[in-house]
């Protein structure tokens, strides 16, 4: 009785992890199938074409990867220092500490939509129309949805993932280190950048792949800061609109005319998008078991 | 006479030393300081969510553009018709969309994570859990409007095929593409709690004769317990602000409804549908930004709960954070 009881709870416990995993295959292997349909190499590099029924997505390959770009340029220093003083000025029973945690670990929990509200209030409506007024004489120029404003809006929301990641590389670099850096008369912010940060590089670089897969994949920030349906040029300016993977997913999926025509574009979008995403997530997996199984040699 | 000759010398090269000694706690005096204000900026960052969110929809309080007030979002009658020549502005509809989605969500997704946590942590051999976080990272990392996607084109046509539902998209389909969204925060968090519980908690009950799956219900689980409620409370957030994935999959009818097979519209899939159309400044616009502040101001809430569990499982199980 007392095992079957036992055996029972493994199973069902082992059941339900099953279940997770068959569900994750599905979808994979469901996306890949329908989406290696439509994929070549004319589809990656053309634009759309017969209102998206036909033709390529190259301008939104194009977009997502200059918003990323942009994103990360923001948000990857701007973390590594918060980062920096997470791991190595803070004192940990300090008030100012308490706070900046507390703020750092909401921030993670802030829905991706509300950021989207946020980049339109704070940097569309805010810093971009002030800019306008002050600098360029109440001509509209940045006080509109752009690129750089729905990279900024991208890099406040992936910060979080910057800072933690890196922090938690830093925190493994052993306490030695730094103990013989300052033995020898280095000070503090040499110790930092010459010993704790060059030890920490892979940490950095993981942040930076992980805020980027998380980057390329969110949608509703750049809903209203930035993205758009479709645009015959390129982005060539930091005011200009573009087009997005994600966002392109969403406008063939829900604002189509006709479904079935656009299904195996519409699949092979998500292909590109699923996979770009998985190839960065692998990476940056990767290179963190790298960095646990150097932690605690 | 040679000694102080020697100390003069020795003074003489100290005060280069000095100079250049001072420059350098100079300097990391300043980027101590510099450090400090990026921290204080990240700190910062939060309240201005809340303060730039909430400005747009403070005129509320004041204006009554379009019929647009605090008091019109939940004013009778119950329905959410913004475009109108009428316009409605109650919020009701969209609450209980919201709860509903949420809690389908949850009543999958909860059960099957903490089951694979506990299968995990606690019975796994250590092959099969190299296989399974990498798998549940992975999931992690699909991006909500795939899941959407996949929740409006392939699981909504298979459910209604399978059970013959009068509604393609409805709050199950939408529920369902939810709960594989919130697994893994539920998992990954739940998994890190009991994983934190010491191995001697096991020990001593092994010792007391207690089987290995007596002791990871009776002894692990629940000395976890704080964190597996902070990892509920977590997924629960994050149930309530995804946006692409009910946008895509519930349907989108606000309409005052408990049935789980009707279509549902849920808070921010208002905002992401309707914020692109609105006249900015107007009434609409401002109350969609007011409901963007209640999310912030839940989610916030949940996401603090979520962290004063954690901490405090971790007080009760080491005496330290």
């Amino acid at each position: 009785m007392r095992k079957a009881i036992d055996r029972s709870v493994v199973f069902l416990c082992g059941g339900a992890t099953l279940l997770i995993l068959l569900m994750l295959v599905i979808i994979l292997s469901n996306i890949t199938w329908h989406g290696m349909e439509r994929l070549s190499w004319e589809f990656i590099s053309q634009p759309p074409k017969q209102g998206m029924r036909a033709g390529g997505i190259f301008p939104a390959i194009y977009g997502t990867v200059l918003l990323v770009l942009l994103m990360s340029v923001a948000a990857v220093p701007f973390g590594v220092i918060v980062a920096i003083y997470f791991a190595e000025y803070a004192k940990r029973e300090s008030r100012f500490y308490r706070w900046t945690r507390m703020a750092v670990n909401n921030l993670a929990g802030v829905p991706s939509i509300v950021f989207g509200l946020f980049g339109l209030g704070f940097f569309v409506h805010g810093i971009g129309q002030a800019l306008d007024r002050g600098i360029y004489g109440g001509k509209l120029l940045l006080g509109q949805p752009s690129i750089l404003w729905a990279s900024m809006t991208m890099a406040v929301l992936t910060l979080p993932v910057v800072i933690i990641t890196v922090e938690e590389t830093m925190r493994a670099v052993p306490r030695e280190y730094r103990e013989a850096s300052l033995a020898l008369g280095a000070t503090r912010l040499q110790t930092i950048l010459r010993v704790v940060l060059p030890q920490s590089w892979s940490g950095v670089m993981t942040g930076a792949i992980l805020a980027i897969s998380r980057g390329a994949g969110e949608v509703a920030p750049v809903l209203f800061t930035g993205a758009a349906y479709f645009l015959p040029r390129l982005p060539s300016r930091a005011n200009d609109q573009f087009m997005q993977l994600g966002y392109h997913i969403w406008v063939l999926a829900t604002q189509s005319p006709d479904v079935e025509a656009t299904k195996p574009i519409l699949y092979s979008t998500v292909l590109v998008l699923l996979a770009l995403t998985f190839l960065l997530n692998v990476t940056a997996m990767v290179i963190r078991k790298r960095i646990r199984s150097w932690a605690t040699r | 006479m040679r000694s102080s000759q020697v100390l003069s010398e020795s003074l003489r090269t100290s005060d280069v030393t000095n100079r250049h000694l001072k420059r350098r706690q100079r300097l990391d005096r300043a980027a101590e300081a510099l450090i400090l204000v990026f921290a204080s900026i990240a700190m910062a960052i939060i309240l201005l969510i809340f303060v730039y969110v909430g400005r747009e929809a403070l005129p509320l309080l004041w204006e009554n553009k379009e019929g647009a007030s605090v008091a019109a979002t939940f004013a009778p009658p119950v329905v959410w018709q913004p475009v109108s020549t009428n316009p409605r502005y109650n919020v009701f509809p969209l609450f209980l969309g919201t709860l509903k989605v949420t809690l389908i969500a949850m009543l999958i997704g909860t059960p099957l994570a903490l089951a694979a946590a506990l299968y995990t942590s606690e019975f796994a051999p250590v092959r099969v859990r190299e296989w399974i976080k990498p798998g549940i990272e992975l999931l992690a990392g699909i991006p909500s409007v795939v899941m959407g996607f996949f929740a409006l084109i392939v699981l909504a046509s298979w459910l209604q095929g399978q059970f013959g539902f009068d509604f393609r998209l409805n709050a199950l389909n939408a529920g369902i593409a939810l709960a594989l969204a919130i697994i893994p925060i539920i998992y990954t968090v739940s998994e890190d709690a009991l994983n934190a519980v010491p191995n001697h908690y096991r020990e001593a009950s092994l010792a007391l004769g207690a089987s290995k799956i007596q002791t990871a219900v009776r002894v692990v689980f629940p000395a976890a317990m704080p964190g597996i409620g902070a990892a509920m409370i977590l997924g629960f957030g994050r149930a309530i602000g995804e946006t692409m994935i009910v946008l895509m999959a519930s349907g989108g009818a606000a309409i005052v409804s408990l049935s789980p097979l009707d279509s549902t519209r849920t808070l921010s899939a208002t905002i992401a549908a309707e914020l692109g159309e609105v006249v900015f400044g107007g009434g609409h616009y401002r109350v969609l930004f007011f409901i963007g502040t209640l999310l912030f101001l839940v989610t916030s809430i949940l996401n603090w709960v979520g962290d004063r569990y954690n901490r405090k499982m971790r007080l009760k199980l080491f005496g330290a954070e």
